[in-house]
């Protein structure tokens, strides 16, 4: 292979321009944790100045396969290793070590003029599907019920799918909006509407359902009995060790936790 | 030092550019067919839906390979119809004094960064849309039609006028001489003999439309469905990619399918780009005879 | 009577195109202006992003952007002023040179999502650069390429005949020409028409998302290894990512201000310099 060995001279000459220093630390992966990893970054930083971590997204998938290759030190994910990347990593030799970091719970939400209060996850998963098409089958008024979802490839999506859809697909006529704020403005907006968002982003401006009569509280999620929620991770290359460690024990520690308060997620304790 | 060693060197590297294709196509070939293993062709193509995340995913591609179709055709109505008449009046009717403000104008336009115009398209437009036409999202096959017409404007305007410009000066004058007015020469002379030309730069705008990420990425809504109203959101191929190759894990049916999508929108757009080059060949024999 | 009725229309809608095409071109560049203003600081342009990105500046996007920019500008030059000298100096009518021009003509219309799946498999993965400055500064020279060789073999062909012919005369060969005489009378119009990829490589998103673009770092990169925060990317992931989308609308503004400020800069200086060396040859 003539053009890997012009590769690998290209390579290592370009290396000596300049070399990463040892105090490096490199996060990688999914979006929705990259909130909680850039703001524990900055303040890490600033009482580990001998440090510089840098941040970026890339998605679930590329984080954990960025740890497989040892590309990275770090790797945030909304979701557990699936068995594909596992084996995929004991072929390779490394073994990733989850932390979870945080939890993610979803609300549904509606139009603060809705008389509507409570939804099983039953009834979601049939609006949802587009099944249950007027507020009136769910004893609300007699209006057609406008579905607003998520990007397949947001993580809020994926915990709607997991927890709510449970295989069954979304109906494609479902409103696609792009974050937890343009689901916040959009309902707020539209009296027919119902959507779903991220604890965080809960205010006046719409009405938050409760899930088989369970309210989604900080509390409710953590004690494991609000149904929509899920844990977020990073996962390590092996045990962490250095700065590596230093920076998930500061992630778990009470400073980081606030952290992932502030960052409208929910904090572990 | 042996004097033909200077055009050795300077033909091989010439010759990169040919590399830099062939491996486009073979890289994007070599990780786009696996996914046929997983779903046949048929069902790639005209299946209709697209759940990639699911397990076993649904990679039925026709929602985005409409997605991208909608946009860009509706695009192009916006935008070509407009960039021929800039077009004609820069070459036929613009007094020196504004071509010299309309020309950079133009340009300047084409390189307004499509990640600006996506911007623009998010935060401005989509709330207006929603407003004005009480809708229950601004980002929609409109909004991205229309910024992406601001986007091939330039390119369309000035291959358009190019072409106009090379029409011979003799064939206007012939029909100033019969008698008719400027407009009727634009439209009975000039027009039809700069026809190859302005078919090719529309198609060489498709071509661009086809292949932009950002502005449909962020303004399009992105719902992987079959749009029935020109306010219903898309999902084009570009975007599909920009926004779930990061989140598929490497390797599996998904990350292959969304470079068959790659090598789907390289064949697309290649195939545009020849068959403008064979119009603009057989127009420029035209004049030659 | 009426068919100067309709060229007078024809005129007016004619005009109106025109008109509304400026306007339309400076009323999108004074809203960013009016809009971006507010955040532009001192501290905006020379600090990095704090507080979740809420507060701070860009200036690790700024020279990230520069730095792209030269790493793909030290590749693409080079080569593109060398293919553009073959395709004027050197090339014969043959299968090689019509193979090779088609792949350029080729490779000018291939979407620039496409230049990131490539960069993301030819650099990324097989030649394992990794996520990284060079692998992103690559994949854009690739995207740029066929944009210098076209402006020099432009160049290169407006170079009068006569000045070979002299050359020759004095008894130089034909690299001698090429390099004393040729390229030399055609250097100022190949800068520009680089200047002018410039323009076109700093706003490109879609090729650095996958191949090397950072969400947040605190130090501007020191190795072509290390990922680098870029401006339009910036502008993506403030705008559609994170927790903080409408906190960080200002500073949104601002980068997207600029980021236009650097791209039409740059662009303008190329179109005025071009404008300047046709006035110049008349």
């Amino acid at each position: 292979m003539k053009k890997s060995a012009i590769a690998l001279a290209l390579a290592a000459t370009l290396s000596l321009v300049g070399s990463a220093f040892a105090g490096d630390l490199v996060i990688k992966g999914s979006t929705t944790v990259l909130p909680i990893a850039q703001s524990a970054a900055e303040k890490f930083m600033e009482s580990n100045s001998d440090v510089a971590i840098t941040v970026s997204g890339g998605g679930s998938g590329n984080g954990i396969k960025a740890i497989i290759d040892g590309t990275t030190d770090v790797a945030n994910a909304s979701r557990f290793i699936k068995n594909k990347e596992v084996s995929a990593a004991v072929e390779n030799g490394t073994y990733p070590v989850p932390f979870a970091v945080a939890m993610d719970a979803l609300i549904p939400v509606v139009h603060p003029s809705n008389r509507i209060k409570d939804l099983s996850i039953e009834q979601l998963k049939k609006i949802y599907k587009g099944e249950i098409t007027n507020w009136k089958e769910v004893g609300g008024a007699d209006a057609k019920i406008a579905v607003v979802g998520r990007d397949t490839s947001s993580g809020t999506y994926e915990v709607w799918e997991s927890k709510i859809m449970n295989k069954d697909r979304v109906t494609q006529r479902a409103l696609v909006v792009a974050s937890n704020g343009a689901m916040v403005q959009t309902v707020a907006k539209n009296k027919l509407a119902i959507g779903y968002i991220g604890l965080g982003y809960l205010d006046k401006s719409v009405n938050a359902l409760t899930v088989g009569g369970i309210e989604g509280t900080v509390k409710s999620v953590l004690d494991g009995d609000y149904p929509v929620s899920r844990y977020l991770y990073m996962f390590t290359k092996g045990w962490p060790t250095g700065d590596t460690l230093k920076f998930i024990n500061f992630v778990l520690s009470d400073a980081g936790q606030e952290i992932v308060g502030n960052t409208g997620y929910i904090p572990l304790r | 030092m042996d004097e033909r060693i200077p055009g050795w060197l300077i033909t091989l590297t010439a010759s990169l550019s040919l590399f830099i294709m062939v491996f486009l196509i073979y890289f994007l070939v070599q990780e786009g067919i696996p996914t046929l293993r997983e779903v046949s062709l048929k069902e790639l193509l005209l299946n209709f839906d697209w759940y990639p995340t699911e397990e076993p995913p649904a990679l039925g591609m026709a929602p985005l390979i409409v997605g991208s179709m909608t946009v860009t055709l509706l695009s192009a109505v916006m935008a070509v119809p407009f960039s021929f008449l800039i077009a004609i009046f820069l070459s036929e009717v613009a007094p020196s004094w504004f071509r010299e403000i309309l020309k950079p104008a133009l340009e300047l336009l084409g390189f307004l960064p499509s990640i600006v115009l996506g911007f623009l398209g998010m935060v401005v437009l989509a709330p207006w849309l929603q407003e004005r036409f009480d809708l229950l999202s601004g980002l929609n096959l409109f909004n991205a039609s229309l910024l992406m017409g601001a986007m091939i404007v330039p390119i369309v305007a000035s291959l358009a006028e190019e072409s106009l410009q090379a029409v011979p000066r003799e064939l206007r004058d012939a029909c100033y001489a019969l008698g008719s007015t400027r407009w009727e020469t634009i439209r009975k002379v000039v027009l039809p003999a700069a026809l190859p030309g302005l078919l090719s730069a529309s198609l060489l705008g498709i071509m661009r439309a086809l292949g932009e990420t950002m502005v449909v990425l962020m303004a399009a809504g992105g719902a992987a469905l079959v749009p029935i109203s020109i306010f219903d959101p898309v999902r084009p191929l570009t975007s599909a990619i920009a926004a779930e190759m990061g989140e598929t894990p490497v390797g599996s049916a998904h990350y292959h399918a969304l470079f068959f999508a790659g090598l789907l929108l390289l064949a697309m757009t290649l195939g545009i780009n020849l068959v403008s080059m064979w119009i603009e060949k057989k127009g420029k024999e035209r004049w030659m005879a | 009577m009426s068919r100067k009725l309709v060229d007078r229309g024809a005129s007016i809608l004619l005009w109106t195109s025109a008109a509304l095409l400026v306007l339309g071109l400076l009323s999108i560049l004074a809203y960013l202006m009016a809009n971006g203003a507010e955040s532009m600081s001192w501290e905006f342009i020379t600090r990095p992003p704090r507080d979740n990105m809420t507060k701070g500046g860009i200036s690790t996007a700024i020279i990230g952007t520069l730095q792209l920019v030269v790493v793909s500008m030290a590749f693409a030059i080079p080569v593109g002023v060398a293919t553009g000298i073959f395709f004027a100096e050197y090339a014969t009518e043959g299968p090689f040179t019509t193979a090779l021009r088609l792949c350029v003509r080729c490779l000018a219309g291939v979407p620039s999502v496409v230049y990131g799946l490539f960069g993301l498999s030819l650099f990324v993965v097989f030649l394992n650069f990794g996520s990284s400055l060079l692998s992103a500064g690559l994949t854009l020279a690739c995207l740029a390429l066929p944009l210098i060789v076209t402006a020099s073999e432009t160049a290169l062909l407006a170079v009068p005949q006569d000045f070979r012919l002299a050359s020759y005369a004095l008894g130089a060969n034909k690299w001698q020409t090429v390099r004393k005489v040729v390229l030399p009378a055609a250097l100022p119009t190949i800068l520009t028409g680089a200047i002018l990829s410039v323009g076109r490589v700093a706003g490109e998103t879609a090729p650095i998302i996958f191949t090397g673009a950072a969400f947040f770092t605190p130090k501007v990169a020191t190795s072509l290894f290390d990922e680098v925060m870029a401006l339009p990317y910036h502008i993506m992931v403030l705008a559609t990512a994170g927790t903080h989308i409408e906190q960080t609308r200002p500073i949104q503004y601002g980068t997207v201000l600029v980021l236009i400020l650097l791209v039409m800069g740059v662009s303008s200086l190329g179109i005025i310099l071009r404008a300047r060396l046709r006035r110049n040859r008349r």
